[in-house]
């Protein structure tokens, strides 16, 4: 724990300060509760007709069930194509060729300095005013797209910086058994900084799926969980109810997401098949909490 | 015999039909005052975060885990549609003619810097951790108390290392904030989404606008703070 480094083990003053900063942070946080309680009541929130389509299956099968799965989708698609492309971006900027890295950074560079919802909204007219893909799949495919441009980026930077953290004895040794570049990269180093970037890739699948979320805006009209759960405010005008049960939802998913991704930190840690030498990917350094770093401050 | 001209969008109407300079100004607006409070409340919650008492360590830890984990579209939907819309919390007068307008900008930002700040407060914990034990604890045998310690040891050196992960986070709100569009506040991703629907026929050249739009707002924040950063760092 780096935070105890801060203060000493309390003594009987220090006890009694905290003791103090602890009934007023209460005190606060109880007010704070009570205000957010009584604005509630006072607009009817807490009536049990807003909240009880919750504990009826109609709303789960109509509403909630089929844009989650909408949302899963989505994501999981997304990040089947991102992560070839990715990796293909990734180390074909660490190309040797001067033709194929400059190409390689500018696309990686473009797409992370634009927004996702700018790219789904484009796509989502690209499709609509200049092609005849049907209009069930139109929606789905703005938003993959957005998301595959952005994402595909974010995780060519991600193996960009697992192939550069290892250590450099790979890359000599590959040299000096008469590799070439493609043996060495397919042979030598991505397997190994796959292996590093493994949580970092799971962490980015959080962003994936926040991102998603977008995909019910503007014109974009994805039938994702936001979207579809405009219907059942649209039914029992239970607005807040409704944004807070598909926020516990996403925070569900992405907790599970984030303890897969330190999970597979753990492993990896304890595994012997994990260079020795290798550097923690860049972002990644000097916390504990590894796997959230480096995915989420690129959010 | 006049030949009627065709009725050609040229790139120069573009700007005159629509105020897109106007929409990024908000844009700008929009990542400044958010920037500004999630600094501040990140900042708060880091110091909460990193404590001694154990009940601001959980509120924070408890805050960062929910609001890091919930799509920004909710935050700023909720602002809107349940603050707004359904408990009548507005954040403008209401005699003010722009009152709406106002407010829904204003409602935004409190969702960015709700959301922003859980990343301001990750990577400043983070930036805690880099400094060496020894530093507090040299600060400590001197007899500072933790606020000293954090305030005037460990927090200066923390935020000279931290300066290029702070300006990813500048960056993604950048970009973040046209998540704004969603309850309708008039800034860049609202334009072009109303642009690329009348203007179809040069969709491309709409999304070009736009694209270098937030390049020319992103790239030179990067390199400006990535310079800084250099400048700062603490060599140890």
């Amino acid at each position: 724990m780096s935070a105890s480094v801060l203060f000493d083990a309390p003594g009987p003053r220090a006890r009694n300060r905290n003791r103090i900063v602890t009934a007023l942070f209460l005190l606060v946080l109880l007010a704070t509760a009570y205000a957010v309680y009584r604005g509630f009541a006072a607009k009817g929130q807490w009536s049990v007709d807003l909240w009880a389509p919750f504990v009826t299956g109609s709303t789960w099968t109509q509403f909630l069930l089929p844009g989650l799965v909408n949302t899963i989708i989505a994501a999981l698609i997304s990040v089947v194509i991102a992560l070839p492309i990715g990796a293909l971006l990734g180390i074909g900027r660490l190309s040797r060729h001067r033709w194929v890295q400059r190409p390689c950074a500018i696309v990686v560079e473009f797409f992370r300095a634009i927004p996702v919802l700018l790219l789904m909204v484009f796509a989502a007219e690209l499709y609509f005013s200049y092609t005849a893909i049907d209009s069930d799949i139109r929606p789905l495919l703005a938003v993959v797209t957005g998301l595959v441009l952005y994402n595909g980026s974010v995780l060519a930077e991600i193996v960009r910086s697992g192939i550069l953290s290892l250590p450099r004895g790979q890359t000599e040794a590959a040299d000096a058994l008469g590799l070439g570049a493609g043996q060495t990269m397919r042979l030598i180093l991505l397997p190994q900084a796959v292996t590093l970037m493994l949580p970092a890739i799971v962490s980015q699948l959080v962003v994936v799926l926040k991102d998603t979320a977008l995909g019910g805006q503007l014109t974009i009209g994805y039938t994702e969980l936001i979207r579809t759960s405009r219907g059942l405010t649209g039914n029992f005008a239970n607005t807040i109810p409704t944004l807070i049960v598909v926020a516990v939802l996403f925070i569900v998913m992405n907790l599970l997401l984030t303890s897969l991704a330190s999970a597979l930190q753990r492993r990896l840690s304890r595994s012997p098949r994990t260079p020795p030498g290798a550097a923690p990917p860049a972002g990644m350094a000097q916390s504990g909490t590894a796997p959230e770093t480096l995915a989420n401050i690129v959010t | 015999m006049t030949v009627p001209v065709q009725d050609r969008m040229e790139p120069m109407d573009l700007f005159s039909n629509y105020d897109v300079l106007g929409a990024f100004w908000v844009t700008v607006q929009l990542t400044v005052y958010s920037a500004v409070g999630a600094l501040v409340w990140g900042t708060v919650l880091a110091v909460m975060r990193v404590g001694p008492v154990p009940i601001t360590r959980g509120f924070a830890a408890a805050y960062v885990t929910i609001f890091r984990n919930t799509p920004l579209t909710i935050l700023v939907l909720f602002a809107s549609l349940g603050l707004a819309s359904t408990l009548g919390i507005t954040l403008a007068s209401a005699e003010s003619t722009t009152s709406i307008a106002e407010s829904t900008f204003r409602l935004a930002v409190l969702a960015f810097v709700v959301y922003t700040a859980t990343f301001v407060c990750e990577a400043i914990r983070s930036g805690v951790n880099t400094v060496p034990v020894g530093q507090s604890e040299a600060a400590r045998a001197l007899g500072m108390g933790f606020g000293r310690v954090l305030a005037t040891i460990v927090l200066p050196q923390a935020f000279r290392s931290i300066i290029s992960p702070l300006a990813s986070i500048l960056i993604a709100l950048t970009k973040n904030t046209t998540v704004a569009a969603v309850i309708g506040v008039g800034e860049a991703a609202l334009l072009m989404s109303e642009m690329v629907e009348n203007e179809s026929d040069v969709l491309f050249l709409v999304f070009a606008l736009f694209a270098l739009g937030f390049v020319i707002l992103t790239l030179p924040t990067g390199l400006l703070l990535g310079w800084v950063a250099r400048r700062l760092e603490v060599r140890r």
